[in-house]
């Protein structure tokens, strides 16, 4: 059995249409219009123990909508959904005490207290033997470089260190399942990588099993082997990395250091042919975006090496935002 | 049980700590409390001084129903502070879904919000109200008017905490906490701070049967008192009519976790 079991789950939200002006919202009082949102219309997934899974897709897709089902303060309106064999809604407090959960934008910590009294707080809250207690918090502490900060007040903490705190909080249960819902938000840039760097670890080593919503294309290739898209209510594409891209075009980009400056029309002229895209010449730089479906990264590797003399060359992947939004436009999602 | 006690506990010790780091704020609201029902205990007085008795009732009689009922509210609105801030502090900003996120009953981490120390002005002015009342009146404490006076403190904390526990239940309608339900908190208090007996009929009985007030005051103090209840009710019924304030806590309870459900499916 998977740790967690998601069959055609669906939710509807009924929400009030606004009116316009003071008028429409007199209106509104007495006579409300109502509508129907599809939040979700029919997700399906299994995420078995110790995965590390990217649940992505543009806002309203249905992101933070699964997470809530999943943690057990939502309640879905059709399909089934069990995490380690408990119905997260109807089980909501043996489920809590069995899970983390991070959300980037709101802390689970008490703003007044000073961290490690928000700790012992929640030790009492989910019942943590002593001894397990003082295991999962020397060790969080030590992880998350938490010692200095222990006495100071959460309302204190800049938003980097918050969030390594918040993350702690989450763990001194030890759960083996941790949601984080955008982790990385608003952090700057070494915050973000000891975040990611821990939230590894704690899959790697600890095998704790990590569901990850971000727009932070960066979180997921450097952390997922897997990747759930969702757009509209429903599950777009489930699988690794490569396979997001194999779905929406298989570009990639040649990047090649000429040994001379050359001009653009004779190397569009040189290269004419099938699967190229884009072609870009910036001194001796050249980055020629290619489909290689239609022509082998080492066919044309060849091609401009037997033409002209190359001093360097690599081949890349193109940024996983475009992909993203490719597939977002694709299907009629997104704000861009 | 014992466990959820102490878990209150160690919430009501760090909201305690919490408090008094803001000591000046403290003194200050506690007096406040103070003063406002003193204040209201002289109009009381002055009201008697000039007609000597309230339909039958001296001055020292009614004193003891207002200490009674004052204590009660003040210990009741100490611990009530979650639910009266619901609708701003947790529905609004979408809070309680931290409430959710945790293996306890959401109505025991709202009661663990604070423990409002400041509401020791009123308990205090209540209490120097009750002794005074007690020693004027001659009352012979024995167990079973202390055992009774227990039970009807407890009840009407009961029944408070009911009151605050339905207010807060509104805001998953409404968001916003209702001012309309300071009628029957507030209201409460100051209505239980005269004998039930001057009330119109009609009154009395939704004091007693529907929001049961007079069962956590009128009633059992009569029989604390031990004096005649000119409205006709026997000991036995006075000393058990604090359950009513336990039974309205139970089905406030009800009504919260009804509420409850509505947030979980519509997520706001």
């Amino acid at each position: 059995m998977s740790q967690i079991e998601v069959q055609n789950l669906a939710k509807v939200f009924r929400v009030a249409e606004r009116r316009a002006g003071l008028a429409g919202a007199f209106r509104g009082l007495v006579d409300r219009r109502m509508r129907d949102v599809h939040a979700l219309a029919g997700v399906d997934f299994d995420i078995e123990r110790g995965e590390l899974v990217g649940y992505i897709g543009p806002n309203g897709a249905g992101k933070s909508t699964t997470i809530k089902i999943l943690a057990g303060i939502l309640t879905p309106t059709g399909g089934t959904c069990t995490v380690d064999g408990l119905t997260p809604w109807r089980d909501r407090r043996r489920h809590a005490a069995r899970i983390g959960v991070v959300f980037g934008q709101r802390t689970q910590l008490w703003w007044d207290l000073p961290v490690i009294e928000s700790f012992e707080l929640l030790q009492r809250v989910y019942r943590v033997p002593e001894a397990l207690f003082a295991t999962n918090r020397d060790r969080m502490v030590e992880l998350l470089r938490l010692g200095p900060l222990l006495d100071t007040p959460v309302r204190q903490l800049s938003l980097g260190q918050r969030m390594r705190a918040d993350l702690a909080a989450a763990l001194l249960h030890g759960p083996k399942l941790l949601f984080l819902d955008e982790p990385t938000i608003g952090l700057d840039a070494a915050a973000k990588l000891a975040m990611r760097d821990f939230v590894r670890t704690l899959n790697r080593e600890e095998g704790v099993t990590v569901v990850l919503t971000t727009h932070d294309m960066d979180d997921i290739e450097a952390l997922c082997e897997r990747i759930m898209v969702i757009g509209q209510g429903r599950i777009l594409i489930d699988g690794g990395i490569d396979e997001l891209r194999r779905r929406v075009g298989n570009e990639r980009v040649l990047i090649v250091d000429f040994e001379e400056g050359g001009s653009l029309e004779v190397l569009a002229r040189e290269l004419d042919g099938a699967g190229l895209r884009d072609v870009r010449v910036t001194g001796k730089r050249a980055r020629i975006a290619f489909d290689a479906g239609a022509i082998a990264p080492a066919a044309l590797i060849a091609r401009v090496t037997s033409r002209f003399g190359v001093h360097d060359l690599f081949v890349e992947h193109p940024p996983i935002e475009h992909t993203v939004a490719d597939l977002y436009a694709e299907h009629g999602e997104g704000d861009a | 049980m014992a466990d959820t006690i102490a878990l209150l506990g160690r919430y009501f010790g760090v909201s305690i700590r919490a408090q008094l780091q803001y000591r000046a704020s403290f003194l200050l609201n506690a007096t406040g409390q103070f003063v406002n029902s003193g204040i209201e205990f002289v109009g009381l007085w002055a009201l008697f001084d000039r007609f000597g008795h309230l339909a039958g009732w001296t001055f020292a009689e009614v004193a003891f129903f207002y200490g009674v009922v004052n204590c009660t509210f003040a210990i009741a609105d100490a611990l009530t502070t979650g639910f009266d801030r619901f609708g701003t502090h947790y529905v609004k900003t979408g809070d309680f879904d931290r409430l959710l996120l945790r293996p306890r009953p959401t109505a025991l981490q709202l009661a663990g919000h604070e423990f409002a120390v400041r509401r020791v002005g009123r308990l205090l002015q209540g209490l120097i109200v009750l002794a005074w009342a007690t020693s004027a009146l001659d009352i012979p404490w024995d167990a079973a008017r202390v055992a009774l006076l227990l039970v009807t403190v407890a009840g009407g904390i009961a029944f408070f905490f009911g009151l605050m526990v339905l207010q807060a239940t509104l805001c998953f309608w409404t968001t916003e906490s209702l001012e309309i339900m300071n009628v029957l908190t507030y209201g409460g208090v100051e209505t239980a701070q005269y004998p039930l007996s001057i009330y119109h009929v009609a009154f009395r009985r939704v004091f007693t049967f529907v929001v049961p007030l007079a069962c956590i005051g009128y009633f059992p103090v009569v029989a604390v008192l031990g004096v005649e209840d000119p409205l006709g009710t026997g000991r036995v019924f006075q000393a058990l009519a604090p359950l009513a304030g336990v039974a309205f806590l139970g089905l406030s309870f009800v009504a919260w976790s009804i509420g409850v459900r509505r947030y979980t499916s519509t997520g706001s």
